[in-house]
């Protein structure tokens, strides 16, 4: 019986000829990436050896990677504090990908684990970070874990106890329409199958759109499988998974694309025409309530926000730019703009997207997870509203309970900051002059 | 025999039941001060230490859905509290299995504040309403670590299995 990617994985990983979904394994794990919430993986591994009379060593300290992004540069001294207690493991345990807050090499973690080469075809990555999912993008299994799960991966490299889980085939096809991209795809897609839709299942994306979609946009899509519940999205490796392996992220060596057989078993199918796709907007307060741009323009926003781990690369910022150049954000708008990487903020940079940015009225911040969780900056009052390209709207996401935040595209985010409300893209001209 | 003391519909986020901007606390003494602060009474209530351990919370479906954050257990853990869900999100199910907090998932669960409920083997009593629902079991994966006494005891045992003294 054929097999699906992530039972493929599976299988290698756990070192069976062959698992299906719903066996139970144990595989080795490729890359174990945390954050700030290191600091808690740190206590609970400490507390693992506790009366062992073994010395607390991680298992492998090159598969372990700790980037800093939810609050940088910290926010508060507990904040600091956790983050030298990082830096202090960090040394005395040799683990060498560890991205401080840095201009070149930092950011947020799901943008530094693509553009380093750190995540490969058919590997198993494990996050404590729910958007893990998005290193589905390379062909890789990639999923969220709490700290404790984390502690144990790096005492024993192995996870535990992981049932395969079944696999639903999302097939996309035509041709984006002008100002529609990936992120207008993923937000139809969590408003169809639902915020538990997809729950112990992994998105297998196929298609003509996403064989000509580059790997920013395919990272957009696994970023945000995790809105419908998925355990992963997976974009099966070709050709240009190859190209952006060797020529942005420097990668040397044999890479092994894993495919699913043809006759694979999925537990369901989903055809998607994206050709008349218009701009979708995810309402409050919860990521599955999706609906067509017409449905909400017009509504004010008090805050724009462009970057995140969903919607921060270079493509998005192009976009976005091309639409402020030469134009002025909106009396009354706060617009904040953060690239999700030390490399892409420097990119912008350098072609003038940051001059373009600035220039119209926005503020332009460091690389990081920024706004989107409500821990750092870039707080709303009460009642008010936010439009962002981040990944969630959950009540209080932004950090106050009383303000909306409704999700977009960057270009649907880069015309209403133009208007100070929601905005269809495709209504505006593009190409002003610096 | 416990009370139900709060009641929440579908989709409650672990934004709301802890909310990012007290991520940076960590230590499971002091998650507990957080839990529901946005609800502000019932967060009121559980630091007045007014709400009993073994209480119930009664949720709709998707339980603990969004961030993979550890303190959305350790927050509820630190009450006793019980979780009856018409369903739980992955990675909040692993982590309440993994820090032992006793999460039951029953699909059909009907009740309200203050009924009276019972976890009577695999069905919840409603013993104010006098009806019974059916608790779905946890997989066997899920049970054996609940078995040793959590995820940390578990890789314990695994580590001394692998590296013998």
């Amino acid at each position: 019986m054929g097999k699906t990617v992530v039972e493929k994985i599976l299988a290698r990983a756990a070192g069976r000829p062959a698992v299906s979904a719903g066996d139970v394994v144990e595989p080795a794990v490729d890359l174990a990436m945390s954050h700030e919430n290191g600091a808690l993986v740190i206590n609970q591994f400490l507390e693992i050896y506790k009366g062992t009379g073994l010395t607390p060593r991680v298992w492998d300290p090159s598969r372990i990677a700790i980037i800093f992004d939810h609050r940088v540069p910290a926010e508060s001294p507990k904040t600091a504090t956790n983050q030298k207690k990082v830096r202090e493991f960090v040394a005395a345990n040799g683990i060498t990908k560890f991205h401080d807050i840095r201009g070149d090499l930092g950011g947020i973690c799901h943008q530094i684990l693509p553009e380093n080469g750190y995540v490969r075809p058919g590997a198993v990555v494990l996050g404590t970070d729910s958007h893990t999912t998005s290193h589905g993008a390379l062909g890789a299994l990639a999923f969220g874990i709490g700290a404790t799960e984390m502690a144990s991966v790096w005492a024993l490299g192995t996870a535990l106890n992981v049932e395969v889980p079944a696999t639903i085939k999302v097939v996309v096809n035509g041709k984006l329409p002008p100002m529609v991209g990936p992120k207008d795809i993923i937000l139809r897609l969590v408003g169809q199958l639902t915020a538990e839709g997809a729950n112990y299942r992994v998105l297998e994306f196929h298609g003509e759109t996403i064989r000509a979609m580059s790997t920013s946009g395919r990272l957009t899509l696994c970023n945000m499988s995790v809105e419908a519940g998925a355990t992963s999205g997976i974009v099966p490796a070709d050709a240009e998974t190859l190209r952006y392996l060797r020529e942005e992220a420097g990668v040397a060596g044999t890479l092994t694309p894993v495919t699913p057989d043809r006759d694979a078993t999925y537990v369901r199918t989903l055809e998607i025409d994206v050709s008349k796709l218009e701009p979708q907007i995810a309402c409050p307060h919860t990521v599955d309530n999706v609906k067509p741009i017409g449905a909400v323009a017009g509504t004010k926003v008090h805050q724009v926000v462009i970057g995140s781990c969903t919607n921060g690369r270079l493509d998005d910022l192009e976009i976005a730019a091309g639409i402020l150049r030469g134009k002025k954000v909106a009396q009354g708008v706060r617009m904040l703009v953060f690239p999700a990487s030390g490399r892409i903020y420097t990119q912008a940079l350098l072609q003038g997207l940051l001059a373009d940015f600035v220039r119209a009225g926005a503020v332009v911040m460091n690389p990081g997870c920024g706004p989107c969780l409500g821990v750092h900056e870039g707080a709303l009052g009460d009642g008010e509203t936010a439009l962002s390209t981040t990944n969630r709207n959950f009540k209080g996401r932004m950090g106050n309970p009383a303000s909306d935040v409704y999700l977009c595209s960057p270009a649907v985010a880069a015309a209403s900051a133009l208007t100070g409300v929601i905005t269809d893209p495709r209504t505006v001209t593009v190409g002003g002059v610096r | 025999m416990s009370d139900v003391v709060l009641m929440l519909g579908d989709d409650v986020s672990t934004d709301v039941i802890y909310p990012g901007r007290y991520m940076a606390t960590v230590l499971p003494t002091e998650t507990p001060q957080f839990a529901f602060s946005d609800l502000g009474e019932f967060n009121a209530k559980l630091k007045a230490k007014q709400v009993p351990q073994g209480s119930f919370i009664v949720a709709g479906k998707n339980f603990g859905c969004g961030s993979s954050r550890e303190q959305a257990v350790s927050t509820l853990k630190g009450y006793e509290l019980v979780i009856i869900a018409k369903g739980f999100a992955r990675i909040f199910t692993q982590n309440s299995v993994n820090l032992g907090l006793n999460i039951i998932e029953a699909p059909a669960i009907e009740a309200a504040v203050g009924d009276e409920l019972e976890i009577q083997g695999d069905e919840v009593i409603n013993v104010t309403r006098g009806k019974r629902f059916p608790i779905v079991p946890l997989p066997p994966a899920r049970q054996v670590l609940i078995d040793a006494g959590g995820l940390i005891a578990y890789t314990r045992r695994r580590l001394m299995e692998k590296s013998p003294a």
